[in-house]
């Protein structure tokens, strides 16, 4: 007989008080309402622990060390309490022979409803030998793992899109997982790393409502990448004004002026920082006083430097509506009416098409 | 083979081979295979990188601005270190003077991450090394009560409280899904702690969890993030701001107020609870003080990090200071220089890579890496089903780096041993310290008890420098410095046509540097030498074998098919294969043929 999760949190001594209270705040995150606690609190209080197998391919574990950073809820009890962590090459005590004996007995007990998450890529160029735990290329396990899995997960860039591996020219051909297995449900969770409570928030998400969250066309959860970090950035509002940070540490930069002219891709990247933000909510890279370097995003790597700011905002069939950081540099008046112009037409083509990430609105030229 | 007698070793391949791959609780992936004699002690030991990205060659022809970003995604465990090797050889090598507080930013940003990254490294990567959390289960609580309040002042401490997480990790077991502790070593004669220091161990791992996101809120601060917080080529991208208008959009009193408790909170969680712990921890393997000592007694190197004085690498500046130690003789410190073409070298005689001539080492700056993934003929399996590696041939994706020919270990250890034969007093004062309360001598230290516990005693140091340099910059911003960034020669065309820098950083796991060369404003070459692979790196041209395959050597071991004792040592190292197999061509030709499957 195995025991749910509000059993469990019952015997380590959290009230049932305490219980309820998570319930309404891990709803309260994920933007549910009153109806949702009542939900994960439902679910919580009659479902086992679903296994998680964790992959780790071609990466560099940001990913994991992301997760661990999740204050609410604690990576702890998440391992603990919410899910089962069978296997993970990073966190668990098994090595060798007994880690991947604890592999297989997952695969065989819970054949088609454990979750599969990956961190990193196999690569697939000769062979795939140039990720070869275990004596084999990753690609086999991924697959291997993959066909009994109730679902994927996409942690990162790497899994999601490649990332700095498959920058140009991608010399181990490293792919991402959407490209290897194809025949089954992926979410994809992007960012070098995600932002730790975007992780542990689509966990609990599949977790409760034993569904995958809704995504967009490119598969990430809608509740944290529909817009882009410009749309909620605090700094705005000097973006509209047309106040801008010429060269770090000026003094436009002392006083928290916009980033986009030396290089910010907030307004072409997708993902929670300017909301969630990081560590908690203690700050994110454009409130530290460093562009957005759209890591969240496809191919970033290769989209130019991270400090050329995005010259041309196009928005094509609006005339006018044409505005460029560096005409509002000279013409500010003018020039920050148009912005916002043309901020409105993108916020309004992209409402339109609901579907992500939209190349022909927003280019970035060199 | 007949036997083969290496750096004070003899190697015997003859017996029992055991495979363990793959290595867990580190980052990346690593292979070990050992032969033990009919006594079950370790004759021969192979260290394998099973991983391989080729960043270097993907950073050929990038802004060299933008490196930082790219190397700093070597590694998200010890991240950050990476990017600050990397904005500092661009730097060396455009002649660019970083600012006092970015110096001082920077050094409280690194030790942040020491402070975390060597947390992180005893609680969640090593611990369950020495700690059986089954026997935990065992335990009385209110003696373990009795020992928390005997060794340190640490609040949580009360019968109550163990026996609350006692209950959880019961349920825990009981539910039957294990989970990450699943299939492991319980119960194994390895471990030798009475059931009530498990539980104390056991609940700081919890505990140790739940704080570590804490100490690192101060990259966030001045990076934005954390993994992989921001840098800046010619200083730090956080401004400061602590009275004018728009304050409250930079690095302000509410900031740095935050940093100072963060330092506090650091200080007491690693003196009340991670010490401590060691410490007990360590009074019941001392036999260990004698196991895995491998390089350690005889080869060590430190570049040296925390340069108190902006821009100066020397080691008037240094608060770890740079050096080798040759054949143990603490006596004499020989100094380093990255840009001698006749010390830092690496060989691929054993790596899966090609040279021209593999009887020679190439320095970092004439380095060429070239994919060559071939299989000895002694090998077991096939090309993509390895059951046994062929050591005599290629053998692993990590080059082997030698110093002026010389394998030398680098890490914590290594540092603690250059710092006490330098003379540091910081350092010398710690180090007496706890040989003495551990009753040892000073070759105690070379031994995997020795790595481990230097780790903990630099992990004391770091935190109490977080507090130095948090006072250093509230002290240079009284002064009404609040420069952070120096962007004279940000633009580009300021650029000289040809340049080439080299930087040093000793990372949490140890030596690392960067070269770079620079052309036409892009990056024409850049190549890392990372901890890991002085570490885990591969026999050389000579047969020398590495610091991990050295430190493996002679150990006994209890039960081969369960290796314990393998683990102890490898992650004494607190092992990084994503940092040491990343090497490629600077030529950036193609270089391997492309199968699309």
């Amino acid at each position: 007989m195995s025991d749910t999760y509000y059993d469990l949190m019952r015997r380590q001594g959290i009230s049932r008080r305490s219980f309820l209270k998570f319930c309404s705040l891990t709803a309260a995150s994920l933007g549910l309402g009153a109806g949702g606690a009542e939900a994960i609190a439902q679910a919580m209080q009659t479902k086992t622990r679903t296994p998680v197998i964790w992959l780790h391919g071609l990466e560099c574990t940001c990913c994991t060390e992301s997760f661990i950073r999740s204050a609410h809820p604690l990576a702890k009890d998440v391992v603990l309490s919410m899910l089962s962590l069978d296997y993970d090459d990073t966190l668990m005590a098994a090595a060798g022979h007994q880690a991947e004996q604890a592999l297989e007995d997952t695969i065989k007990k819970y054949k088609g409803n454990y979750i599969l998450a990956v961190e990193g890529n196999p690569p697939l160029a000769d062979d795939g030998v140039y990720c070869i735990p275990g004596g084999k290329p990753f690609v086999e396990k991924l697959r291997r793992v993959a066909k009994d899995a109730k679902a994927i997960v996409s942690w990162g860039s790497c899994a999601s899109w490649g990332c700095v591996q498959a920058a140009k020219p991608n010399p181990t051909q490293a792919t991402p997982v959407h490209k290897v297995i194809t025949d089954k449900p992926i979410i994809k969770v992007p960012g070098c790393p995600p932002i730790a409570e975007v992780m542990t928030g689509v966990v609990t998400y599949i977790l409760t409502f034993d569904r995958l969250p809704d995504l967009d066309a490119q598969g990430r959860p809608k509740m944290f990448y529909s817009q882009r970090v410009h749309d909620k950035c605090y700094r705005r509002p000097h973006f509209d004004a047309g106040q801008f940070v010429e060269k770090f540490d000026d003094a436009g930069a002392r006083m928290g002026y916009c980033l986009y002219k030396v290089g910010c891709k907030g307004p072409v990247t997708y993902n929670a920082c300017s909301t969630v933000r990081w560590n908690e909510g203690l700050s994110f890279p454009i409130q530290s006083g460093h562009g957005c370097i759209g890591c969240s995003e496809d191919g970033f790597w290769d989209k130019g430097s991270f400090y050329d700011h995005l010259t041309t905002i196009k928005v094509p069939g609006i005339a006018g509506a044409e505005g460029t950081a560096d005409k509002i540099g000279l013409t500010v008046l003018a020039a920050a009416g148009a912005a916002v112009a043309a901020h409105a037409a993108v916020t309004a083509i992209k409402q339109a098409r609901s579907t992500g990430r939209n190349d022909k609105v927003s280019e970035v030229e060199k | 083979m007949a036997t083969i007698q290496t750096q004070g070793f003899t190697l015997d391949n003859s017996g029992q081979r055991i495979v363990v791959d793959p290595i867990t609780r580190i980052e990346g992936h690593l292979r070990i295979e050992v032969n033990v004699d009919k006594n079950n002690v370790i004759r021969n030991a192979v260290s394998t990188g099973t991983m391989w990205r080729g960043l270097e060659v993907i950073l050929k022809g990038r802004d060299p601005r933008d490196a930082w970003a790219f190397v700093e995604r070597i590694c998200g465990v010890c991240t950050g270190v990476h990017a600050l090797a990397s904005v500092r050889s661009v730097e060396d090598a455009l002649g660019i003077k970083i600012p006092k507080n970015a110096n001082i930013i920077r050094n409280l940003m690194h030790a942040t991450l020491y402070a975390q990254d060597h947390l992180v490294h005893f609680y969640h990567l090593h611990a369950l090394d020495w700690v059986d959390v089954v026997s935990a289960l065992k335990a009385d609580p209110k003696r373990t009560s009795e020992i928390q309040q005997s060794i340190s002042p640490w609040p949580n401490s009360s019968p109550g409280y163990f026996r609350e997480v006692q209950n959880r990790l019961k349920k825990f077991v009981e539910s039957g899904q294990l989970g990450i502790f699943a299939n492991a070593y319980w119960g194994h004669p390895a471990y030798k702690l009475p059931p009530e220091v498990n539980l104390l161990a056991t609940t700081h791992y919890l505990e140790a969890l739940d704080f570590q996101k804490e100490i690192v809120k101060i990259q966030t601060i001045f990076g934005g993030k954390n993994p992989h917080p921001n840098w800046l080529v010619g200083g730090v991208p956080s401004p400061i701001n602590v009275d004018g208008a728009g304050a409250v959009g930079a690095v302000n009193m509410v900031y740095l107020n935050m940093v100072k408790d963060i330092c506090a909170r650091t200080n007491e969680f690693i003196d009340q609870v991670y010490i401590p712990d060691l410490l007990a921890i360590a009074g019941y393997y001392k036999d260990w003080a004698a196991i895995g000592g491998g390089l350690s007694g005889k080869n060590v190197m430190s570049y040296g990090d925390f340069p108190e004085i902006a821009n100066d690498y020397s080691n008037a500046s240094l608060a770890l200071p740079s050096g080798v130690i040759l054949n143990g003789d603490l006596s004499k410190v020989l100094p380093v220089d990255l840009k001698a073409v006749d010390e830092v070298q690496e060989w691929v005689t054993h790596s899966w890579y090609k040279y021209g001539d593999e009887a020679k080492g190439l320095h970092p700056f004439d380095g060429v890496t070239e994919p060559n993934f071939v299989l000895g003929k002694d090998t077991k399996g096939s090309r993509t089903n390895i059951e046994n590696i062929d050591e005599n041939a290629k053998y692993s994706w990590v080059k082997s780096p030698r110093w002026k020919g010389h394998a030398v270990e680098v890490g914590p250890l290594a540092r603690y041993l250059v710092a006490y034969a330098s003379g540091r007093k910081d350092i010398k004062e710690q180090v007496d310290g706890v040989l003495k309360a551990l009753d040892v001598p000073v070759t105690a230290l070379f031994s995997t008890l020795g790595r481990t516990a230097a780790r903990g005693l630099e992990c004391q140091w770091a935190a109490r420098k977080m507090t130095k340099y948090y006072e250093d910059l509230m002290a240079n911003i009284k002064a009404g410095d609040l420069t952070t960034a120096n962007t004279e020669k940000w633009d580009p065309s300021s650029w000289p046509a040809e340049a080439k820098g080299v930087a040093p950083v000793e990372a949490p796991r140890g030596a690392l540097a960067h070269w770079v060369k620079i052309k036409n404003t892009k990056i024409e070459s850049y190549q890392c030498v990372v901890p890991t692979t002085w570490n885990a790196g591969p026999r050389d041209a000579k047969g020398q074998i590495g610091a991990y395959e050295a430190a493996l050597m002679n150990t006994p071991m209890a039960k081969p098919e369960q290796p314990v004792e393998i683990l102890r040592t490898i992650h004494s190292f607190d092992p990084c294969l994503a940092c040491a197999t990343h090497v490629m061509s600077p030529e950036g030709e193609e270089l391997v043929s492309v199968k699309v499957r």
